[in-house]
């Protein structure tokens, strides 16, 4: 089609004009035009909102002024000169002038992406040559919105970014200021939430720290006794105590009142014994008159939330005296196996389709715990290793004692030095009491610091002597000791813990089930079977897969090997099919039994020949 | 053999009912997953022979025709001291067709076949004009020629008499079809071959063709044929016998792994080979050939094609004997290998 295009117009190479998509004329010079269209556009004579682009290499012009374009503010740069030059700053300064002003004098431009493609943009003002069109209004606008909140990213290796980005948006935190008044499925809010020591000012922007996510931690970068090993963290007892990284989970559950066909719907209500599945007084403890649980009850395991009651599955069960007894299912809702909290609140309201409909918000407190995930802006994540009481852990000449100790394996091989910028800048701010600017290319410096740090009284490069808190000598070496601000990542333990040894096996293959919301086990798979028999380990396999999964003794028919029965009318054991007592008990798989119903469903018959182990 | 060696050579030697089968299989997965991934980053070169998992999956597949089939041919002494003698050998052997040395063109109006002789491709494939004219002798026999210059006019008769006596008259059907025969009929070579060079091994030259007759090369005057090897298996087994075809898929299945610097014990791949062709010929292993014939019902219904399997074995009241491992998990009983095979006796009185 290009090609075609070209042949056609290759005698008068006349520019095709397009305005948002529609091709409207032509132009005998588009490059020409473009540049004329724009400096109409600075000076305000076009609306600021039309993008122009050149392409070159189709020789077509596009005028844009579509909706939903995305555009990025640049400052214009005219004869490798900004136009936003002293004097403008210093008018800016006195107020004279404001961003709308910039705007209107052509100084700020939007670019689109399209746009985008015509200029060349200077990042930093020095770098600036006669062929660059724009300058980023300031050199940390190449970030985006996670990444830009990220304290010293130029100091860090590139994955560990995408990864502290990753996780800053796992970090818990207040989520939304209405939290209260909201039936979030599962929600997450911090108990006291901080604003970073180290902030960059695309943080304060956004305002973020009107919804803070994490805590500036007092972190000494060392080993404890080999608990902070691969990743592992120490914590502090008495910080968790005082509440360091403490978070309340809400998690809401509903029922309604569903309808039948037939008329019939489900009643939310106290169960009464006479109803089918009734769970024992026990289980509705926490009930009001009117079935739901009563707010700031204090609920775990299996307690009833919601009590409910369901129509029978099949209409008129007739009873032994000949009546139609309507007899109603328990179908209550209840907590979750392994669950505990408060109830929190409870809302009464109508469904979408016009039924009863209740939810129960129940609240918990999560306290930070061994196997919680923590992890600071920089990528360095970790689980809690160890809780150590404060007097074990190591501290300062000043009777500081770390919140947490992080190992410093975790930073050589990562490359992320900005982590260690940010406990020096960290320190340095709790010590004015002042926030420490962190932004990408224009934050504080690491001189600042030191500066800061000297007239502190403190070592200047951030370390410290530490005296170990099990012994109380002091440690030979200086330990590297500062603030950071640590995220707490929605991965806790207590949301993840499960073990089986017994437990529920499902209706089919009386096999074990599976996941940890149906307690189930952890299956012994195919290759791990293969593993097994490689080591010729027979009798174990034999545990695993039958023991300790369906084994059955069923009954076989000696005479036409087939699955036999206990007639209990009569007390004997008989083959259904000949009719033959010869029968005897044989152990075997009962996903086996299975197998061979399945296999007469195929219109085979299946024998079984019995002969005695030997 | 001293102590010291006796309890060497039991250390070597595989226990009783050791399950060598699953421990082949995993030696030679676990470097496979391996394989996957580094073949998958080299997609994009040109490849020339399949290397890696798939090269592997064609010989454990037993393909009649691998992708690329290679046949190394050593010369006898006289041939193999100086390339241009081993060149000579590969001219031989590689096949010319009239296409590569001559331009066919049908005349369907006057029904005849011009051939055209190309003498600049002719020079450099070696071919003269007269090679030409006895390659068309043999492929159209009864056919009138008129040569002209280079061209030669293949005027097939018009009328042809059946065996049944009908006469039958020529169709411009049948002469697109001899312009095709002519075509792809070989000047010189071995069918079946279509390229050869001379590659320099140790000490001497040898040629390596592609294609897929050996039987044919090795009638060539120069070629040793005790010494001629294919990638074939298939042919190997033709050509050579079922040891042959072992050797080769040893050798095959050892050289892909060499080439990925996996190392797996060569004992795993003999045990590869030998279940292969243990029955006298090379087998596939999958569903269409050694797990296909496992001997439970179980077995085989667990493998692969359940239904079809059950369903065959009903129709002929197949005994499950639980002579496999697979077939006694299922009914749940002890795995006949390892432990699972030990049992003790009771040790009768001496007599005395």
């Amino acid at each position: 089609m290009v090609m075609k295009k070209r042949k056609r117009k290759s005698i008068p190479e006349l520019t095709s004009i397009f305005l948002n998509g529609r091709l409207i004329g032509t132009h005998a010079d588009g490059k020409s035009l473009a540049t004329r269209l724009r400096e109409r556009r600075r000076m305000n004579e076009l609306s600021n909102q039309v993008n122009i682009y050149y392409n070159a290499r189709l020789n077509e012009l596009y005028i844009l002024t579509d909706k939903g374009r995305v555009r990025r503010p640049y400052i214009v740069v005219e004869n490798g000169k900004s136009r936003l030059t002293t004097d403008i700053m210093n008018r800016i300064k006195n107020n004279e002038l404001n961003w709308n002003h910039l705007v209107k004098l052509g100084i700020i431009e939007f670019l689109d992406a399209q746009e985008e493609e015509n200029c060349l943009i200077a990042i930093k003002e020095v770098e600036i040559t006669p062929d660059h069109t724009h300058l980023e209004v300031d050199s940390s606008n190449i970030f985006g919105v996670v990444s830009g909140v990220l304290p010293y990213p130029e100091y860090n290796s590139s994955p560990r970014i995408t990864m502290a980005c990753a996780m800053t948006k796992q970090s818990l935190g207040i989520y939304s200021a209405n939290f209260a008044h909201r039936y979030d499925t599962r929600a997450y809010v911090m108990y006291y939430p901080q604003e970073p020591m180290v902030q960059t000012s695309l943080y304060k922007a956004l305002r973020l720290r009107e919804k803070a996510a994490g805590q500036n931690c007092v972190v000494a970068l060392t080993s404890y006794h080999g608990y902070n090993m691969a990743d592992a963290i120490i914590v502090n007892r008495s910080s968790i105590d005082r509440g360091l990284e403490r978070v309340t989970m809400f998690k809401t559950y509903e029922t309604e009142e569903r309808m039948y066909p037939g008329g019939q719907r489900d009643k939310i209500e106290l169960p009464t014994p006479e109803v089918v599945g009734y769970r024992g007084e026990e289980a509705y403890k926490h009930l009001a008159e009117d079935g739901i649980v009563l707010p700031e009850s204090e609920v775990d395991g299996k307690d009833v939330l919601v009590g409910k009651t369901s129509p029978p599955r099949f209409l008129e069960e007739i009873s032994v005296f000949g009546a139609v007894e309507e007899k109603k299912r328990e179908s209550s809702l209840s907590l979750k196996s392994g669950e505990k909290g408060k109830v929190d609140s409870v809302l009464i309201t109508e469904g979408p389709s016009g039924n009863r409909l209740v939810k129960v918000r129940i609240r918990g407190i999560k306290t930070p715990e061994v196997g919680d995930k923590l992890a600071s802006r920089h990528g360095q994540k970790g689980v809690i290793g160890l809780v150590v009481p404060q007097e074990n852990m190591p501290f300062t000449a000043s009777g500081i004692v770390p919140d947490l100790i992080v190992n410093p394996h975790a930073i050589p091989s990562r490359m992320t030095a900005g982590h260690l910028l940010e406990t020096l800048g960290g320190k340095a701010g709790s010590l004015g009491g002042t926030l420490m600017n962190g932004t990408a290319f224009s934050g504080n410096t690491e001189d600042e610091y030191r500066t800061i740090l000297k007239k502190a009284g403190f070592n200047e490069y951030g370390e410290e002597t530490l005296y170990d808190g099990l012994t109380g000598r002091q440690i030979t070496t200086k330990i590297f000791i500062g603030v950071v601000y640590y995220q707490r990542l929605h991965h806790l333990v207590s949301n993840k813990m499960h073990v089986r040894s017994r437990g529920p096996v499902q209706l089919l293959t009386h096999q074990p089930t599976e996941g940890r919301a149906r307690e189930g086990g952890l299956r012994f798979g195919e290759m791990e079977r293969d593993c097994l028999i490689g080591y010729g380990a027979s009798m174990l396999i034999k545990e695993r897969l039958l023991e300790e999964s369906d084994k059955t003794i069923q009954l076989v028919c000696t005479e036409c090997g087939s699955i036999a029965t206990h007639d209990y009318a009569r007390n004997r054991d008989v083959c259904p099919i000949c009719d033959s007592e010869n029968v005897q008990p044989v152990e075997m798989s009962y996903a086996f039994k299975l197998l061979l119903d399945e296999i007469k469903s195929l219109y085979i018959f299946p024998r079984m020949i019995l002969k005695d182990k030997g | 053999m001293t102590e010291k060696d006796k309890s060497k050579k039991s250390n070597v030697m595989i226990a009783p009912f050791e399950a060598v089968g699953v421990v082949c299989a995993q030696s030679i997965g676990e470097p496979g997953t391996q394989m996957t991934m580094r073949t998958f980053h080299y997609a994009g070169v040109a490849e020339h022979v399949p290397t890696g998992l798939p090269r592997l999956i064609e010989i454990v597949d037993a393909k009649k025709e691998p992708k690329k089939a290679i046949i190394d041919m050593h010369l006898k002494s006289s041939y193999a001291r100086s390339s241009t003698e081993a060149e000579k050998v590969a001219k031989d052997i590689a096949s010319v067709f009239v296409s590569d040395v001559a331009s066919v063109e049908d005349d369907l109006e006057n029904l005849v076949i011009a051939v055209r002789f190309n003498e600049k491709d002719g020079k450099a494939q070696g071919i003269t004009f007269h090679m030409l004219k006895k390659a068309l002798e043999t492929v159209a026999p009864d056919t009138k020629m008129d040569e002209h210059q280079n061209i030669i006019t293949l005027k097939p008769s018009k009328e042809k008499t059946s065996a049944k006596g009908e006469k039958k008259k020529l169709t411009a059907k049948a002469v697109r079809k001899l312009t095709q025969k002519v075509k792809d009929a070989i000047v010189r070579g071995v069918k079946g071959i279509s390229r050869a060079v001379v590659i320099k091994g140790d000490n001497e030259y040898f040629v390596r063709a592609g294609g897929f007759n050996v039987l044919g090369a090795s009638i060539h005057a120069g070629v040793d044929a005790n010494r001629i090897y294919t990638n074939n298996i298939k042919e190997m087994e033709k050509v050579y016998g079922i040891e042959a075809a072992r050797a080769a898929i040893i050798k095959e299945i050892h050289d892909v792994m060499e080439m990925q610097k996996l190392s797996v014990d060569i004992r795993h791949i003999m045990l590869i080979a030998d279940a292969m062709t243990y029955s006298g010929t090379v087998k596939s292993i999958g569903r269409h050939g050694l797990s296909g014939e496992k001997v439970g019902v179980l077995g085989r219904a667990a493998f692969e094609e359940t239904i079809k399997h059950l369903i065959n074995a009903s129709a002929t009241a197949e005994e499950e004997k639980l002579i496999g491992v697979t077939e006694n998990i299922i009914v749940g009983q002890t795995v006949p290998v390892g432990t699972g095979k030990i049992k003790l006796i009771m040790k009768g009185k001496k007599k005395e």
